[in-house]
């Protein structure tokens, strides 16, 4: 008897129970967006960590200094510019309503969204900073900030993830099917790389790295438990990056945290293979590198791809990472002390053409993309993503070398060559990061 | 009045300490340095560069004694210093020309105490 007076009052207010878990999930949604966003706004602690690690102590106010606003004028610039242009109504090539905030209304979700995207936006500004460290004039390296987070990453970010909410991006609309790039291995990490390459070919080299007669030294880091730190909290973060993306709580943030688990751990295997291989040792900083790596190449493909893909996708990126490095430190002879184009720019690359040939998503059963060649889906996807990648690559060098070359002319790139030796800490911003007597 | 100065290896630190205080030689100065020697340079690699060291560290303790001490403290770093390899280091005796004692301003062999 009581039972059936519960099912009857059940069955009454069940039209009012499906708004309420309606309600609850929007909720849940808002919720799980939000600790994605701030496990992504820590990696600007990772990336601090892993710059100041790789890099002499001489420089490590600098580095602070440079990570701290990087994020903090990129945060504005992005709430007032950039996401208008990435997510307004688009003209084509970019959005053109929502700026100033005039997109973001009362509703909850709307704030969610944007500062989601803006700890995404502070991510692609920071990868620079590493590739040019211990060399780069303070104000000079905050006015690229400026334009990366207000008009560069926007524009190319607007092509591929527009119709996330008001706009619609060309990549979006291939006849070959959409690209995928679903956290951002392209739009946030390539781009990143591809403009901190500009960056460092730009400025050139630190003083003492290349000798005469081709001979490349080492200029060692100072604090490579540090540089670990900084990985481990990239990683960490990582979860919300890729997780994150969803910007839905339900069962899809285990499986995703799970395929990025499997890339990350595979990238630190293979680096340290490599790595051992080539130079007798297990070498940290590159299986350091390599972790990263995975945890980059996965980005792009972290929703759609299998456990196998994903492990295929990892190894792959270890070894590219540490040959990579290689190649760019002693055969093109580009100054990266920590290994950002490699990391961000190769491997973002990789993984995201990876995509057109791992993509499972209907074997997976979780969504209706085009079937990667390894799966027998053909070339359609790889067509896409190739596309995708060499667009928002294109995008970035033009860009990239305009802007440094600007800046350079204008304001110049480079500390003189006693602040170099001295260090930035003290010439650029009075102070030294390691008190000691004098 | 004598100052001996011995470089020594990092690793023999402990066992000369000990025998300097069984031998009631109490009062030294420690510091780290670095001496490049007969041994070859080690090397090490960071990230696929290899970097080549010809310094090696060093221990080198400083001793002010009374020349009644100078054997002992000789003989007891002589003694645990000794490891049966290469560049074991240095011992270098030479004369102190005036000694203060800031605490209580003693000169002289009661400064060396």
């Amino acid at each position: 008897m009581k039972s059936i007076v519960l099912l009857g009052g059940l069955l009454l207010s069940s039209y009012a129970f499906a708004d309420e878990l309606k309600n609850l999930q929007h909720n849940i949604n808002v919720v799980w967006t939000c600790i994605a966003a701030f496990m992504v706004f820590f990696m600007q602690a990772g990336f601090a960590l892993v710059e100041l690690g790789l890099t002499r102590s001489k420089n490590s106010i600098n580095i602070i200094m440079k990570n701290l606003m990087d994020f903090s004028i990129g945060s504005l610039l992005f709430f007032f510019i950039g996401y208008g242009l990435m997510f307004g109504k688009t003209n084509g090539l970019f959005g053109t309503t929502d700026f100033m905030l005039s997109g973001i209304t009362g509703n909850d979700w709307d704030y969610t969204f944007i500062i989601f995207q803006t700890v995404f936006a502070a991510t692609a500004a920071t990868i620079v900073s590493g590739a040019m460290a211990e060399r780069t004039i303070f104000t000079s390296y905050l006015l690229y900030s400026v334009v990366i987070t207000g008009l560069i990453y926007p524009v190319s970010g607007s092509w591929a993830w527009g119709s996330l909410a008001n706009g619609s991006g060309w990549l979006e609309n291939l006849s070959t099917g959409a690209f995928i790039d679903f956290a951002g291995s392209t739009v946030v990490h390539s781009l990143g790389g591809w403009l901190a390459l500009t960056g460092a070919i730009t400025i050139g080299a630190r003083k003492g790295k290349y000798g005469p007669h081709g001979i490349v030294k080492a200029i060692p880091g100072h604090n490579i438990p540090m540089a670990a730190l900084g990985v481990f909290i990239l990683w960490f973060a990582w979860f919300g990056f890729n997780a994150g993306s969803t910007t839905v709580g339900d069962g899809s943030i285990g499986r995703i945290a799970f395929i990025t688990n499997i890339s990350a751990v595979a990238g630190a295997i293979a680096a340290m293979f490599t790595s051992w291989i080539k130079f007798k040792k297990p070498d940290a900083t590159m299986s350091l590198n390599g972790a990263l790596a995975g945890l980059v190449s996965i980005t792009a493909g972290c929703a759609n791809v299998t456990w196998f893909g994903a492990l295929i996708i990892g190894l792959i990126s270890g070894i590219i990472v540490t040959i990579s490095v290689l190649i760019i430190d002693t055969k093109l002879k580009i100054d990266d002390p920590v290994g950002a184009i490699s990391v961000h720019g190769i491997c973002g690359a990789w993984g995201t053409l990876a995509v057109g040939l791992f993509g499972a998503e209907q074997v997976l059963g979780v969504g209706n993309a085009n079937t990667g060649l390894f799966y027998g889906g053909g070339m359609n996807q790889l067509i896409s993503q190739i596309i995708g990648v060499v667009s928002i690559a294109a995008w970035a060098l033009v860009c990239g070398f305009i802007l440094f070359n600007i800046i350079k002319k204008v304001v110049g790139l480079r500390v003189t060559s006693d602040e170099e030796y001295i260090g930035l800490d003290i010439e650029e911003h009075g102070l030294e990061a390691y008190y000691e007597s004098k | 009045m004598k100052m001996i100065v011995a470089i020594i290896k990092p690793s023999k630190l402990n066992k000369v300490k000990k025998l300097l205080f069984e031998n009631n030689i109490n009062r030294f100065v420690v510091d780290d340095c670095y001496g490049h020697s007969d041994q070859p340079s080690t090397f090490e690699t960071y990230r696929g560069v290899e970097m080549e060291f010809d310094l090696q560290k060093k221990i080198r303790i400083q001793i002010a004694v009374n020349d009644d001490f100078v054997d002992k403290t000789v003989n007891a770093i002589l003694t645990a210093g000794k490891s049966g390899k290469d560049a074991e280091g240095k011992i270098f005796v030479y004369p102190i020309e005036q000694c203060y004692s800031i605490a209580t301003g003693e000169s002289g062999e009661q400064a060396i105490g």
